[in-house]
């Protein structure tokens, strides 16, 4: 059953990133590291489906490695060199620089990972870059695998690796752990790239889109290696936890004709209960750490509320609103506003909801946002004023541009009567 | 994709109830649990005591017998076992490949059902149990 293709895949997936952390310690430049590194992997596809798998993988491909790596650092020395040094002098590097490389390769340290993650998610570096680089050299996926989960072409996707490379070498952004202020910002950084990841495979919506879905545990895969790597970061631990929450809901999140099933509808007996106590253990741990207000760790409580509710109804909404406050102390934005709004809607009532709601539709941001009409109207709804309710229901769906909200949204217009509480015609 | 692997060790079937592995075994699978841990891998992991402290139950006609460790007719025993998330059976199998075990023990290698593996009729029977083992999770 097991192609060797298949394998030599998951050799890759499993040694790549600290084979490309070990050559870029002493090549200093990712590009040329990750460049050394599928160079020993296109011999291996040569080699080992002729003389069979090697009884040690990893190693054989840290020897391949290894020699390419020093035939290019001598070349690239010898260009840089080739005016005034005397030949001794070369030679001593030359071989100075091969001990660094063996040693490099023999004890790939935490840190070496550690570095080339946050080159990966550097500042300097497009979103998308980001993302594609961390997926490559962090989680060694293909670029043909990357191009199917983000839906793109194999050459554009190829193009913006090859980019990102580029704009690392020309910045020379330095292979090292930056400190300080500069390391909070940097993690930031870091863990924004894997929520992204993660939640380009949430949104993904049906088998087909398998790649997509499979996003998800990579994010998850990464997000444990980062709080092994980064301990004492609450941050982590509160994103951590924030994705395992939510990924526990996923088996319930479809219904049987692969439709959406929303947080207060769905079937709580589907939701993964170890994957929730794995993430009530990450919150926990930041909590411990002193990060329970953090951004991530905030978001993870807010999900632990919905966790530990085992009917819709027994959702803890007072606290829920709490924590909204405090995301939008440290965060404030008009969609957390926004999902404050619902909150207090099933807090203290459709009423106190609205009045929550005042004020947001005149932020741009919101403008086009087809959550704003639909919150609304689902509040008008259960204050009785379908008229207004189905007005702001059918502007949602003018909004949306997701065929599977469209129809979420036409459900809950044919639910509704068509004439006011008060036995009035609506004129609809 | 969730997978198990059961690590077998042969003579484990006959072990004392007091049986331990040495401390250099355990060191040297410290090591191991922790590369898996480092790349992200590891959802859990336990090791079980010997089948001479256990009991085997069996089932005839809806009357369970008990017989109480250890089993003479038992060839194979689970000693312990992982559970890691991978993206391949070739991945799980690398794992284990690289797991510190000695000349008498096997590694068996499962993937573990998903839900939605099942076809709709089994998940619709299943639906009840899910929540059994759910209550009993959350209880913990």
């Amino acid at each position: 059953m097991s192609d060797i293709h298949s394998t030599i895949e998951a050799v890759w997936r499993i040694e790549s990133t600290r084979l490309i952390a070990g050559i870029a310690r002493v090549s200093r430049d990712i590009g040329i590291a990750e460049e050394l590194a599928q160079e020993a992997l296109v011999a291996a596809l040569e080699q080992w489906p002729e003389e069979g798998i090697p009884e040690k993988p990893a190693a054989w491909l840290m020897t391949a490695a290894r020699r390419r790596a020093i035939d290019y650092l001598r070349r690239s020395r010898m260009l840089e060199q080739k005016h005034g040094e005397i030949a001794r002098e070369f030679e001593f590097q030359q071989q100075r620089l091969s001990q660094a490389l063996d040693q490099a390769l023999d004890q790939v340290i935490d840190d070496d990972v550690l570095r080339l993650i946050f080159i990966a998610c550097h500042p300097v570096l497009a979103v998308e870059g980001r993302v594609a680089l961390t997926l490559r050299l962090i989680c060694g996926l293909t670029t043909a695998e990357i191009a199917r989960a983000f839906l793109v072409p194999e050459k554009t996707l190829g193009q913006r690796i090859f980019r990102a490379k580029r704009t690392l070498s020309e910045a020379h952004v330095p292979f090292e752990t930056p400190r300080g202020d500069e390391l909070r910002r940097r993690v930031e950084s870091v863990l924004s790239v894997v929520y992204l990841i993660f939640n380009e495979g949430y949104t993904a919506t049906s088998g087909e889109e398998w790649m997509r879905a499979a996003l998800c545990d990579d994010a998850l895969r990464l997000g444990r290696m980062l709080v092994e790597l980064l301990l004492g970061e609450s941050e982590v631990h509160g994103l951590l936890a924030l994705m395992e929450l939510q990924a526990s809901r996923t088996a319930a999140r479809r219904g049987r004709k692969g439709e959406a099933v929303l947080l207060l509808a769905q079937d709580r007996s589907l939701w993964d209960y170890a994957q929730i106590q794995r993430g009530m253990a990450a919150l926990e741990h930041a909590q411990r750490l002193g990060g329970g207000a953090g951004n991530y760790a905030l978001q993870a409580a807010i999900a632990a509320c919905h966790a530990r509710a085992s009917t819709a109804e027994e959702t803890d909404w007072e606290r829920i609103v709490l924590l909204y406050d405090a995301l939008l102390q440290i965060s404030p934005s008009p969609i957390v506003a926004l999902n404050r709004a619902v909150a207090v809607g099933m807090a203290q009532g459709p009423a106190a909801g609205l009045a929550a709601l005042d004020g947001l539709a005149a932020e741009s941001v919101l403008a086009g946002y087809h959550m704003l009409p639909s919150v609304r109207g689902d509040l008008l709804m259960k204050l009785g004023r379908f008229a207004e309710a189905r007005e702001e229901i059918q502007r949602a769906i003018t909004m949306t541009q997701n065929r599977r909200e469209q129809e979420l949204l036409m459900e809950r217009l044919k639910q509704m009567p068509s004439c006011d509480a008060r036995g009035q015609l609506c004129g609809c | 994709m969730r997978f198990m692997m059961m690590v077998i060790p042969k003579g484990y079937e006959k072990a004392a109830p007091d049986a331990v592995p040495s401390a250099e075994a355990v060191a040297k699978m410290m090591e191991y649990n922790k590369s898996l841990q480092k790349a992200g891998v590891l959802l859990a992991l336990d090791g079980l005591f010997p089948p001479s402290t256990g009991a085997r139950i069996s089932y005839s006609d809806g009357k369970a017998t008990v017989t109480d460790g250890p089993f003479a007719e038992a060839k194979e025993v689970i000693g312990g076992y992982w559970i890691i998330q991978v993206r391949s059976r070739e991945e799980a199998i690398e794992w284990a490949k690289r797991a510190p075990m000695s000349n008498n023990e096997i590694i068996e290698v499962r993937q573990i059902h998903e839900m939605g593996d099942f076809p709709e009729d089994v998940q619709k029977a299943a639906e009840g149990f899910e929540d059994l083992a759910n209550a009993a999770a959350a209880k913990q």
